[in-house]
């Protein structure tokens, strides 16, 4: 732990603290709104990160992502909605789920050879095979969604996801802090060279002794866990899931969007990815409304935009590039 | 279970299948030479969709008779973005030109979206309800001239590629890339022509869809899937496997809605994508690489 913090110069431990510290305080004088969307960004720094981990170091492009975040939150909320198992234990049984599809997808990509598109392209399609099985359930709740009531009388239970903003907000401050610094240790661990090694050349590293197909279902066991804990805490903030948008291509964008204008492969690049699109997302919507352009779609063609030209100006996204700016490399 | 209803579904299945067949044609060519995966390529297709809708509607033109300027129009379109923006992509990362893409793919759908709302748009053909009787058979006549054109449009760039000098050239860059430059071929504008060709097939592909579905952005992204699908399985950068591939899930499709329901029609199309991805992962008719 001491080295991590070691990585960073000083210069930037100063803003990272000070930043932390400012999260960590801001809920006194944020009003309901502006708590929503740093409760939305906590989230997509998180998920984000989780996703990192598998294309930003391991190299494996997954575009699947809501399979985990959606088979996470769908598992947590019938456990909760038909046996009232609260969501604390929910989300392991959530993550086992999760992680056992992430391990058939893997263990069919990489035992198979299927790589690049080819592996996307199977993360598309066990998204879209399960978010059609869940249309065509009746215990889910078929396409009409499941809802959480959100009943008065339990409102302080923290310990069963029952709660306002407040315990959302503190809840993903830690998520977010965490998944980025479980990023971290895993980045200078003996794993986290092997993932690089694979993503540079896989050839190479299988000539050297690196265990490929190993290193590649971790990466892919701890993102899909990760993803899945974010879909928990996400199903049980809105209190609903509807297999069209749980399991939606839309929602896997979605997960990518930060690590990508971030940056994709960093630490930090999930949380400035977040920072940056979501509060210009809700902003962009807020002026739309306001001159009454407020068509459905404007949002969404506001973030293709900003993916084309991100990828066509910063293809390795906005944090190296703000990071030389601030003068917060390290000196080697 | 009566034959003649099982036949019946299975030429639906073929007819439909056809177009398909088209539309992922466009996407094979795009791959096969470019090398660039058309993530937006569904998106293109409902374009074409709505084109031949505003043609029907405001001038009366038959889809059959606007296939052709919206080709002719989509060429250009896809000339144009292969040089201006896809050409810096060729020979980066395939997840940088994935990301391209898809963020062009969510600017037309949710364009598509904010110009046209959710409702889908039908185009009513004067004999959209007719069909054709042979014996016990009834095969609906929109979807036989559909399909007919779709084999057409087919024939004509199979023809092209293979009897034209400007087709002989992008083959040439598909096999040897640094042979082709080293012979002196323009490789930039080949590429650009063959982007265009690729869009030109999903222009007509998308113009003769309106004869079995309505114009509609929801139908975007399950046509891009479709498209990539029908490609894997019948073998990508083969054309004559586009044509197979889209005709065994038109099949597939058809007999799926037919014997289980028709929103798990695509289940089975998946299942087949995974299916051909482990055990035959260059495809129907691909060659091994």
């Amino acid at each position: 732990m001491s080295d991590m913090w070691a990585a960073i110069p000083p210069r930037g431990r100063i803003v990272l603290a000070m930043l932390l510290a400012l999260l960590l305080v801001a809920p006194a004088v944020l009003d309901r709104y502006l708590m929503s969307v740093l409760i939305l960004i906590f989230y997509f720094a998180f998920v984000g990160q989780a996703w990192n981990i598998m294309m930003g170091y391991a190299g494996q492009l997954s575009l699947g992502h809501a399979l985990y975040a959606g088979l996470g939150g769908y598992v947590a909320a019938l456990l909760w909605f038909y046996f009232g198992i609260g969501p604390w234990i929910g989300v392991f049984a959530g993550v086992a789920v999760a992680a056992a599809f992430g391990a058939v997808i893997g263990w069919l990509g990489f035992r198979f050879g299927i790589q690049g598109v080819y592996f996307a392209l199977l993360t598309i399609a066990f998204a879209e095979f399960t978010r059609i099985a869940f249309d065509n359930m009746a215990f889910t709740g078929g396409p009409s969604g499941l809802f959480l009531l959100y009943d008065e009388h339990r409102a302080g239970e923290w310990w069963n996801l029952r709660g306002g903003p407040m315990l959302f907000y503190y809840l993903g401050l830690i998520l977010a802090a965490g998944g980025a610094l479980l990023t971290a240790w895993l980045s200078r661990s003996r794993l986290g060279y092997q993932w690089l090694a694979v993503r540079e050349d896989q050839e190479a590293a299988l000539s050297l002794g690196v265990g490929a197909f190993r290193a590649k279902m971790i990466a892919v066991l701890i993102s899909a866990s990760m993803t899945a804990i974010g879909g928990v805490f996400l199903a049980f903030y809105n209190n609903s899931l509807f297999p069209s948008q749980a399991f939606e291509i839309g929602r896997s964008i979605e997960i990518i969007l930060a690590p990508v204008i971030g940056g994709l492969g960093t630490i930090f690049g999930p949380i400035i990815g977040a920072f940056i699109l979501t509060p210009l997302g809700e902003t962009l919507i807020a002026l739309t409304a306001k001159f009454g352009l407020d068509l459905p779609g404007t949002k969404a063609v506001f973030y293709g935009l900003t993916l084309m030209i991100i990828i066509t100006l910063r293809p390795d996204g906005v944090w190296p590039w703000l990071k030389r700016l601030l003068g917060l490399e390290l000196k080697p | 279970m009566n034959l003649a209803i099982v036949l019946n579904v299975v030429i639906q299945g073929v007819l439909t299948g056809l177009m398909y067949g088209l539309m992922a044609l466009g996407l094979s060519v795009i791959f096969g030479v470019v090398r660039v995966v058309n993530f937006a390529h569904g998106e293109f297709a409902v374009v074409a969709m709505y084109a031949t809708y505003l043609l029907f509607v405001g001038l009366g033109l038959d889809p059959l008779i606007s296939l052709v300027p919206i080709a002719i129009a989509f060429f250009a379109i896809g000339y144009v973005l292969q040089i201006t923006l896809v050409h810096r992509f060729v020979g980066r990362s395939e997840h940088e030109q994935f990301i391209l893409l898809v963020g062009l793919a969510i600017i037309i759908v949710n364009g598509l979206l904010m110009i046209f709302g959710p409702d889908a748009r039908p185009t009513n053909l004067p004999y959209s309800l007719d069909s054709f009787a042979i014996g016990p058979l009834f095969i609906d006549t929109a979807r036989v001239y559909a399909a007919v054109a779709a084999l057409l449009v087919s024939a004509a760039l199979f023809a092209f590629f293979r009897y034209t000098s400007t087709g002989t050239a992008i083959r040439a860059c598909a096999d040897n890339l640094t042979g082709a430059g080293v012979v002196g071929l323009n490789v930039k504008r080949l590429y650009a022509v063959t982007f265009g060709i690729g869009l030109a097939c999903v222009g007509a592909a998308g113009a003769l869809m309106v004869t079995i579905a309505d114009a509609s952005p929801s139908l975007a992204q399950s046509f891009t899937l479709l498209a990539f699908t029908i490609v894997i399985i019948g073998g990508l950068g083969s054309m004559t496997g586009a044509l197979i591939g889209g005709v065994l899930i038109g099949v597939s499709e058809a007999m799926a809605s037919f014997f289980f329901a028709p929103s798990m029609k695509s289940m089975f199309s998946f299942a087949l994508l995974v299916a051909v991805l482990v055990l035959r992962p260059q495809g129907l008719m691909g060659r091994r690489a």
